[in-house]
């Protein structure tokens, strides 16, 4: 099996030896990233995955670094100065990073994180076109247009990240930017960006290259944070793992060209994980990935939701009335949104539920597939709080109990536990949800009613008999009961 | 006002139509409560239990003479002459075939309130006594099969030889037939059902068994299945007596409500049966059953050894879970009819439920009620909003789901892709063909391990990928030792980034991940 060839120049004798060495490592890694995404998938063997990853960048990483000094003699001194600056700036950051995050931060960070790899994808683009210019032949066609869809997908991926992380820290709103026409013009900025590849594959020289690659990087620079302005805070969790795809694709290119099978391979890991993840989020919201990347909500053409109907009056309720009530429930279903990470909430839930275990309660966790800013952003903040993930609940697994339920505990969430999903006529129309209004009682923790969900739909659910409304802060709210029982 | 509960007198001699549990609840409601001594004792529900539920212990004329009385058969005449005009019977009436009774419950003067006639609505399934019963006979009967079935159920491969698993077939998918096939393939039988109705085979499916259909086809507007034609019925039978001959255990949950039960087996369908066959028929009652040859509340065993269950006290003989589960739905019943929670029950006669019940009310009888339909029958007109905060029944939440789209939109970016991946191949130079391979297979790998992944580990599995990204610094480090500088400071930069990713995103994993626990780590 020749699959990892690669076409690096590696000269005969030793550096022949070191280049199958350094091929063994590329596969080593590239299993080991395999296996960590696998070790993934159970939360027993999890950290076991994080490992693994660590391992093979290890493995990766050190066998670049030594071909690469080993075949440049006359610079390595220089390039292991570099090399190891660089790393070392690079994980201050980093270290820094990840150790100050808060845990409501997650999609910030994420966010940001996928920045990075795309400014790094444009660099490296560069880097590769600077070293191999346009020549004659059919490898140098493909070469070039690899370059130019890593330096495409790259600065997408950049911008987009950039946007996505103003958006979700709140620093930009997260309200759809919706232009005029602006599905043309971003088919305009596509088509116009295809044209600039294909012309800039015909130059054949470093000063010819640079005009298309320059105008190719402004456009997909607007493109990507044209696209994610368009989009909803609610569709959130779909950009974040869509970046997280685009991402992994654009350092697949890179490694098209410069002919690294290690950076194809774990470029594809990468980019086909996000790819399902947003698939699952879609399915979640059940909205068409293309009508989530096009932005807005629903379709943005259809009229505004009739706001005029009358749902009747709601019911107010105290934080000393829910602790009595939850005092005589039974079974007692907590479903949270992303209101309790605004609200830093999951500490003071945890300890409710760590009360209400105690007095024999059975306590339960609804999660909705996309409450939160990311996927599996819910699972993270209850996991902090230290609420043990198997009393943690997919909605598919919980969504037929609700009628057995004392009370439900809905925190700071809204279109998740929407009735009127099951309307034809709603924005929301078809997105499963859960079925919270079919137990006993229903709390909503709410900060006012003023506020819609991210939908903009009114919610009929607060105005049923059976729910009441506890309008305050939710930590604050959480606190008091917590103090009440 | 003050409920009795009585002993049971007639077939359900073991059941008590309240547990200490019911009782502690139906004070909640405002009720007192008491119980006639050694009621519950049965079921395990000793006195004393009662009594720590705050009910008082007392004489069966007491019972009777209380404002409620709960119960769960038909009474006698010497009963109801116990019973004070004015008072309430809650029971099983079967008012339809019990006129008799009707008429002297409506002389006593009190209000008689049939629980086997709660109309099959969804708001009114929490108080459904013949759903409870079903429910638990349905498992009964599977029981019973199994304790009369010489062989095992499961299949097995042992060292001395192969054990073919048990084929169980159930006739009527009902609450009972459902509970029956769910009990049949937990216990490891390969399990098949009918029904009249072919809407039920989506329910049949879910239970993991197979749905066996009849040219005969009804649509239900009550919840029930109706009596056939005798044309139907004979196609039907034929299906159901091919079936018998090829399981070994049948059981027939036909039952319709207040009537003979209709004939599913013949003599000559039970001829054909192998030896060691077994039937349960649920159908028996003293007027017949679903099965020609089955004696009402006996076991029997035909000549060529087919044994015929024909109990017709299933529920009873698990008296622990089925007084619970009837307890509850009386309870049910009284926080319907008693919403201010002050022990003052009132049967108002506009609530299409407390009307399907009341057999007598102040000594008038007002049976039989105005047909009801069932909501689930599709009524497109409805207000939507209203319809929403009801609790949905099965019909309800299909709307729910997502819309299932044609085969070609589900596929064809598969296609697409496969199409993509094979031209990239045939046009790519020759020295590059192994990266486009390379490439595919990974995308490939990567969709399949990422397919399994928990919802709750997909933040972590975010930073992760992010981390692995970071790989993109093999890219600039190939690249940070070339001589011209402009290259190397760019791959400087580039380096310096993607190893932001790979500490970062590392680093914050086993963070999160040293958060999640289990429950026993405590």
């Amino acid at each position: 099996m020749d699959l990892l060839q690669t076409s690096f120049n590696v000269s005969a004798g030793a550096l022949d030896f070191l280049g199958h060495v350094e091929q063994l490592a590329y596969l080593l890694a590239a299993l080991l990233f395999i296996l960590a995404l696998a070790n993934l998938s159970k939360q027993k063997t999890a950290q076991l995955g994080n490992c693994l990853g660590i391992c093979g960048m290890v493995v990766a990483l050190a066998s670049v670094i030594v071909v690469s000094v080993a075949n440049d003699e006359r610079a390595a001194v220089l390039a292991i100065v570099l090399v190891v600056f660089a790393m070392a700036i690079g994980a201050a950051i980093g270290v820094w990073h990840a150790v100050k995050v808060q845990m409501t931060e997650m999609p910030e960070l994420v966010a940001k994180l996928h920045s990075f790899v795309g400014l790094s994808a444009v660099l490296v683009g560069y880097n590769s076109f600077f070293a191999n210019p346009g020549a004659e032949g059919a490898s140098s066609v493909f070469h070039m247009g690899e370059v130019g869809l890593a330096v495409f997908i790259g600065a997408v991926t950049f911008t987009g990240s950039i946007v996505a992380y103003l958006k979700l820290s709140g620093k930009i709103s997260g309200k759809p930017l919706t232009l005029p026409g602006r599905n043309l013009i971003n088919l305009a900025m596509l088509v116009a960006s295809i044209a600039l590849i294909a012309w800039f594959i015909t130059t054949r020289s470093v000063e010819a290259g640079l005009v298309p690659l320059a105008i190719l990087t402004v456009i997909s620079l607007v493109l990507g944070a044209h696209l994610v302005l368009a989009i909803g805070g609610g569709d959130m969790p779909v950009v974040v793992s869509m970046l997280n795809s685009y991402s992994g694709w654009a350092a697949a290119m890179d490694g098209f060209t410069l002919g690294n099978d290690l950076l194809i391979i774990t470029g594809a890991l990468v980019g086909s994980s996000g790819a399902y993840l947003s698939y699952i989020m879609c399915q979640g919201m059940n909205r068409s990935f293309v009508s989530v990347i096009l932005g807005g909500f629903g379709n943005g053409s259809s009229s505004a939701p009739a706001e005029d109907k009358d749902y009747g009056d709601y019911t107010e309720t105290t934080a000393e009335e829910v602790a009595e009530l939850l005092k005589r429930s039974k079974r007692v279903v907590i479903t949270p949104g992303y209101g309790m990470a605004v609200a830093q909430a999951q500490f003071p839930v945890a300890d409710l539920t760590k009360r209400l275990m105690a007095m024999g309660v059975d306590v339960k966790f609804g999660i909705h597939p996309v409450a939160g800013r990311m996927p599996g952003h819910m699972n993270v903040l209850l996991a902090e709080a230290n609420v043990p993930y198997d009393c943690v609940y997919e909605m598919d697994e919980i969504n037929d109990d609700f009628a057995d339920v004392d009370t439900v505990l809905v925190i700071g969430a809204n279109d998740t536990v929407n009735p009127s999903a099951s309307e034809a006529d709603s924005p929301i129309a078809g997105m499963p949800v859960l079925h919270v209004w079919e137990a006993h009682e229903v709390i909503v923790f709410k900060r006012s009613m003023g506020n819609a969900g991210y939908a903009g739909v009114q919610n009929p659910l607060f105005f049923n008999k059976n729910t009441k409304m506890l309008l305050a802060d939710a930590k604050a709210s959480v606190d008091a009961i917590n103090a009440a029982l | 006002m003050k409920i009795g509960v009585p002993k049971e007198w007639q077939g359900v001699k073991t059941l008590v139509a309240a547990t200490p549990d019911t009782v502690e609840k139906l004070i909640g409601l405002g009720f007192s409560v008491c119980v006639e001594s050694g009621a519950g004792a049965a079921a395990n529900y000793p006195d004393e239990h009662y009594v720590r539920a705050d009910a008082e212990v007392v004489s069966g004329e007491e019972v009777w003479a209380s404002d409620i009385v709960t119960a769960l058969d038909t009474p006698t005449g010497q009963q109801i002459a116990q019973m004070k005009a004015g008072a309430t019977l809650v029971s099983r009436l079967n008012p339809s075939a019990n006129s008799a009774i009707i008429e002297r419950l409506a002389e006593q003067g009190v209000t008689a309130l049939a629980m086997d006639m709660v109309p099959r609505i969804s708001r009114a399934q929490s108080l459904d006594v013949r759903s409870s019963m079903a429910n638990v006979g349905g498992y009964r009967a599977v029981v019973e099969a199994a304790a009369h079935f010489g062989r095992l159920f499961g299949g097995q491969v042992t060292a001395a030889g192969k054990i073919a698993p048990a084929k169980l077939y159930v006739i009527g998918v009902g609450v009972a037939g459902l509970a029956a096939i769910g009990t049949a393939k937990s216990m490891g039988a390969i399990v098949r059902a009918t029904d009249v109705r072919p809407e039920v085979a989506d329910q049949v499916e879910s239970l993991n068994a197979e749905f066996v259909p009849i040219p005969v086809v009804q649509h239900s507007e009550d919840g029930y299945a109706k009596e056939m034609t005798a044309d139907q019925a004979k196609l039907a039978n034929k299906v159901y007596a091919e079936q018998a001959a090829e399981v070994d255990i049948v059981i027939t949950t036909a039952q319709i409500p207040g009537k003979q039960p209709p004939l599913l087996l013949d003599a000559e369908a039970v001829a054909g049966m192998r030896p060691g066959s077994v039937i349960v028929d649920m159908g028996a009652n003293e007027k017949g059953g679903n099965c020609a040859l089955t004696q009402a509340g006996k076991v029997i065993t035909t000549e060529n050894g087919v044994t015929i269950i024909g109990y017709t006290d299933l529920p009873s003989r698990l008296p622990g879970q089925a007084s619970q589960l009837y307890g509850q739905n009386i309870v049910n019943f009284f926080k319907l009819v008693t919403p201010e929670k002050n022990g003052e029950p009132v049967y108002d006669q506009n609530d299409e439920v407390v009307r399907g019940v009341t057999a007598v009310l102040d000594g008038q009888v007002c049976w039989p009620p105005p047909a009801v339909k069932v909501s689930a029958a599709p009524k497109q007109g409805a207000a939507p909003t209203a319809k929403a905060q009801e609790p949905s029944t099965n019909a309800d939440s299909d709307k729910l789901a997502p819309k299932k789209k044609s085969a070609f939109a589900r596929h064809w970016w598969k296609a697409l892709a496969a199409l993509l991946g094979a031209a990239l191949i045939l046009a790519a130079p020759a020295e590059m063909t192994s990266h486009f391979i390379v490439f595919e297979l990974a995308c490939v790998v990567g969709f399949y391990v990422i397919t399994n992944v928990t919802h709750a580990l997909h933040t972590p599995l975010m930073s992760v990928t992010n981390a692995i990204s970071g790989i993109i610094i093999v890219g600039s480090l190939t690249q940070i030792g070339s001589d011209s500088p402009v290259i190397a400071a760019v791959a400087f930069v580039a380096a310096l980034l993607a190893s932001i990713n790979i500490f970062g995103g590392f680093l914050v994993t086993h963070r999160m991940l040293g958060m999640f626990r289990r429950s026993s780590e405590d």
